[in-house]
């Protein structure tokens, strides 16, 4: 990290973080001079800001550029802290998009009367968008100092968020053990970066790639630290054996506020494996697939597993999440087979790919939930029963949701990144995967097909129905996550083909 | 290009129709859908018996009326479609059986209600179904594999045996994990073969004939592909799901289960299993060939347990599709012709054995053989008479559909491929011939049980109306094509035999 700064900042680059801090901060200034009921100016600051994000990343597109740039003294290419290419462009849209979505729905929760307990209108938007602001840095992030710190970014705000409702003891539970879950594990990912930096003498990854190429170097405290410094990724996406937080996180938190963990917050920890490996790890692939390999397949089966006994749906979906994370990770499980690199870029195209679809599907079924628990506040699943009697639409976007989260039609979405993820598997000549993922594909449907049955089951008859009443701004969230949804159903190349174009530049 | 259109038009209009009728909600009134599901499946029949007249009948060998346009080249993915000889039958019977069960439905209504979503399902169905038959790329193929599951879980958890609904729900759940575990490894079996060839086009597949699969990838592919669709035809021991399933669907339900749903197994089979990986199926052809056997007895001895006429019927379907396999595994031109031919009769036949048994069943209140008692030929004579025929079709009596199928699939195993050992195939014959006559010891014990004797319970219950017109409407199709597959088999096989050889000589052996 010696040298002088090699170039001025390029302000363009990071666009989309500033925009995103900016409106964070607006948001927080805005709520103390209006008055208190004031959520759709808050709403219209935040919902614009993010808009106003989404579209430098669209002007961003196709560039790649660099800044805070070192130059590495050996007359070698500069190395660059923050990258913008096509990978941090995608991951920043499905940041972006998500926030989106979520900020949309958390203007119901901050519009609602005194009486359901409204969310503090201006704390929620800073911190939805100050989390959101680490989770741009990171997808852009190249060396390890800035992706720690990206990461904590993420999770700071997160803890509050989850211990948002005020006297709430779930809430204060969750936010405590998501808390303290997250320090151990970025301790132990510090932990892991240390090792790594006296092992190559470097933060930046492709200096650390570098470095660590060469076979004479490899030593057994290289190894330690690649593994440590995945741990605390891993816990930010949720996998075994760190995903333990993940059920009394999300159901002690406000619904919104676990759809945003379990999209944006994951995805951000995703992208931070992708990046991380790919740019910093690619010579100890040998060392990190393999485990990948395990922690995958021990994460989709304990999720699947888990989420087959769960009445509540917020659990239900929190298991639901952990056992997605253990599909998303499975390309990279195999990343190690071919020596080649393009091994690599076809794993990262695979989780790209899954991770868009999973975001969207995810937040559809999220908010359909957010909306009936403003009513059913204990959350049953069976208090969906017959929801399509009386909401027609929410009940068909829930169900677009769970069925494409299982991989079947008419979720087509979910079915195609299914396919992408076995047959990545299959490529990668890992066959025991692949049946892995089959199996807990067959375990998977059995509660989600449950739960869609529900849905359109008869009501019970003399149990009072309750009148959603949909927010306008709840129904242009679910809405919008679903046209995605079918969208990438019917035209499922415009995902793929993003995510072949991306992976192209990583791999 | 008018057959390309007609072969979307078969694969829209149920498409439409179910779209329209959820779209549409209360504003279709619930007595009135089953029109819809009439018009909509009858646009698709026309369409396919148009586009069968525009097809070249003396190149069936080929696929045509092929439409081929990328869909998603990321994931190779291609929208083709089109028929050849071994799908065209296919995807009529699947045509025929449906629009049967339309017309079917406008009279004969589920108990349960809600009308308008069960045409929408059973529309939806029919959808998976015609796309499964005229696809012929892997993804696309297993996309309409997967699209029937749902709808089939629906309609049989929700419109299934109204006296038993937690037994209903756990058949259908039990369905649908058994076919996804199954559609699953076949996916993975159709990815191996991609990652060895680059391709899911099931032509070019065929055309190669297993070239560029190493031996291990075929043998691999083939346990996966074999495997997974034996879960849906089902070959025993993985037929666990069937009994259940057929017995507590509903009358509809069955028929679209046993005429259709285990014919995209053996289909499977035969277009992407046997040409695909040719070798590797090879090496598995002789278990699969015991197993076929295997369930050929089992079926017969468990029909002879049973003391209900549905779960019968359900059995029965074990031993004729033990028949089906037999055929595939002897990798002959006979064998396969065989399994095409006792595929689509079974599906005619079974089919109507379906219709009948609920019709009994919705009569009596009950389908037990000692509730019924004897004597139907006394009490409703022309329902007894169709009873009988339908037995008699099934236990293979020549002149009628049933015969000639199982007749081919056994010369099949008499000379099979010189790649598998005969004497072994001998003894599967021997054993298939053992099956046979069980089969048609069961079938003629239900027809003395059933219609013989004296009518003990005629007296205690209110008078009960024979036959409708309406039902001679929506089941004389399948009694007139039993007539006519039994005395002109002809028919089918000129259109299948071209496609078989094709598929059988792929890699220009």
């Amino acid at each position: 990290m010696t040298g002088a700064m090699a170039q001025g900042v390029d302000w363009a680059a990071v666009a989309p973080p500033m925009l995103a801090a900016a409106t964070a901060l607006a948001v927080l200034v805005a709520d103390l001079w209006l008055p208190r009921r004031a959520a759709g100016v808050l709403t219209a600051i935040s919902v614009g800001g993010t808009l106003a994000a989404l579209v430098a990343v669209g002007l961003l597109w196709g560039d790649s550029r660099a800044t805070f740039c070192v130059d590495s003294g050996t007359g070698a290419l500069a190395s660059c802290s923050y990258v913008v290419n096509p990978v941090t462009l995608v991951f920043q849209a499905i940041v972006l998009v998500g926030t989106l979505v979520v900020l949309l729905l958390v203007h119901t929760e901050i519009a609602a009367p005194a009486d359901r307990r409204p969310l503090p209108g201006g704390e929620t938007g800073f911190l939805v968008l100050s989390s959101a602001t680490g989770a741009l840095v990171l997808a852009a992030g190249r060396d390890l100092a800035t992706i720690v710190v990206a990461l904590e970014v993420v999770s700071l705000p997160a803890f509050a968020l989850v211990g948002l409702r005020r006297r709430d003891p779930r809430g204060a539970e969750g936010a405590l053990t998501f808390f303290l879950v997250s320090v151990v594990s970025i301790a132990v990912m510090l932990y892991g970066v240390s090792l790594v930096y006296g092992a190559t003498g470097s933060l930046h990854l492709d200096q650390i790639a570098a470095a660590l190429a060469d076979p004479a170097g490899r030593t057994s405290l290289a190894t330690a630290g690649v593994l440590l410094t995945l741990v605390g990724l891993a816990f930010k996406v949720g996998a075994v054996p760190f995903h333990f937080w993940v059920p009394d996180t999300y159901a002690g938190a406000p619904v919104v506020v676990a759809a945003y963990l379990s999209v944006v917050s994951k995805a951000a920890g995703l992208v931070g494996i992708v990046v991380v490996v790919s740019q910093g790890f690619p010579a100890y692939a040998d060392v990190w697939a393999p485990a990948i390999a395990v922690i995958a397949v021990a994460t989709m089966t304990l999720g699947n597993v888990a989420a087959l006994r769960q009445h509540r749906a917020v659990r239900l979906l929190a298991w639901s999440s952990v056992a997605q994370s253990g599909y998303m990770l499975v390309p990279l499980g195999v990343a190690t087979s071919g020596v080649t690199g393009s091994r690599l870029g076809e794993a990262l195209s695979a989780v790209i790919a899954y991770v868009c679809v999973y975001a969207v599907v995810n937040l559809a079924a999220f908010g359909v939930v957010a909306i009936v628990s403003r009513h059913r506040p204990a959350g049953l699943i069976e208090d969906y029963r017959g929801l399509a009697y009386t909401e027609p639409a929410s009940a068909l976007a829930l169900g677009f949701g769970l069925l494409a989260l299982a991989g079947l039609p008419p979720g087509v979405a979910g079915l195609w990144a299914k396919v992408v993820v076995i047959d990545s598997a299959v490529s990668g000549e890992a066959g025991w995967l692949a049946v892995a993922v089959a199996v807990n594909t067959v375990i998977g449907l059995a509660y989600y097909l449950r739960w869609t049955a529900l849905l359109f089951a008869r009501p019970v008859a003399g149990r009072e129905a309750v009148s959603y009443d949909v927010p306008a701004a709840s129904g242009i969230a679910v809405g919008l996550a679903l046209a995605v949804g079918v969208a990438f159903s019917v035209l499922p190349q415009v995902v793929l083909g993003l995510a072949d174009v991306s992976a192209g530049l990583l791999g | 290009m008018i057959g390309q259109v007609l072969l979307h038009v078969a694969l829209a209009a149920p498409l439409v129709g179910c779209l329209g009728l959820v779209a549409a909600g209360r504003r279709v009134r619930d007595r009135r859908s089953p029109e819809v599901g009439v018009v909509a499946s009858g646009i698709a029949l026309v369409a396919l018996v148009a586009a069968a007249l525009l097809v070249d009948r003396d190149d069936t060998g080929r696929a045509q009326l092929v439409t081929d346009v990328a869909w998603a080249p990321a994931l190779d993915l291609r929208w083709h479609l089109g028929v050849d000889g071994l799908s065209l039958p296919f995807a009529l019977l699947t045509a025929v059986l449906v629009f049967c069960c339309s017309v079917y439905t406008v009279r004969v209504r589920p108990e349960a209600g809600r009308l308008r979503a069960f045409v929408a399902v059973v529309l939806l169905i029919e959808v998976g179904m015609l796309g499964t038959f005229l696809a012929l790329d892997l993804l696309l193929f297993f996309l309409f594999f997967e699209v029937v599951l749902v709808p089939m879980w629906f309609l049989i958890a929700w419109w299934g045996d109204p006296h038993d609904r937690p037994g209903r729900t756990s058949a259908a759940t039990t369905f649908i994990l058994y076919t996804l575990l199954g559609s699953a490894l076949m996916l993975v079996g159709f990815l191996v073969v991609h990652a060895q060839t680059g391709t899911f086009d099931m032509v070019e597949l065929a055309a190669r004939g297993g070239e560029g699969i190493s031996e291990g990838a075929q043998l691999l592919a083939a346990v996966a592909i074999v495997g997974g669709l034996a879960v849906k035809v089902p070959v025993w021991p993985l037929h666990t799901w069937l009994p259940d399933a057929h017995a507590k669907a509903p009358t509809v339900g069955s028929v679209l289960l046993a005429g259709v749903l285990l014919k995209m197994g053996s289909y499977g089979l035969v277009r992407i299993a046997v040409p695909a990986v040719p070798e590797g199926v090879g090496r598995i052809a002789p278990v699969l060939g015991g197993l076929a056997v295997v369930g050929i007895v089992y079926g017969a001895l468990a029909c002879l347990a049973q003391t209900d006429l549905k779960r019968l019927v359900a059995y029965s379907s074990v031993g004729h599709m033990g028949f089906v396999v037999l055929g595939i595994a002897t990798l002959t031109p006979a064998g396969l012709n065989g399994s095409v031919y006792a595929g689509i009769a079974h599906g005619v036949i079974t089919g109507l054995l379906f219709f009948l048994a609920g019709a009994i069943k919705d009569r009596h209140g009950t389908s037990e053989f000692h509730q019924l008692g004897g004597g139907m030929y006394a009490r409703l004579p022309r329902l007894g008479a169709l009873l009988t025929f339908g037995a008699v079709a099934s236990l293979g009596l020549p002149g009628l559909a049933g015969f000639w199928g199982e007749l081919l699939s056994l010369i099949g195993a008499f000379r099979p491929s010189s790649l598998l050992d005969r004497p072994y195939f001998l003894v599967l014959l021997v054993i298939a011939l053992v099956g046979l006559v069980l089969t048609a010891w069961y079938l003629l014990v239900v027809v003395r049980r059933v219609c013989q004797g004296d009518d003990v319970i005629g007296g205690r219950l209110p008078v009960l109306g024979d036959v409708t017109r309406h039902e001679v409407v929506s089941w004389g199709p399948l009694v007139a094509l039993t007539l006519v597959l039994g005395v002109w088999p002809g028919l089918l096989l000129t259109l299948v035999d071209p496609a078989v050889a094709t598929l059988l000589s792929g890699g220009g052996s």
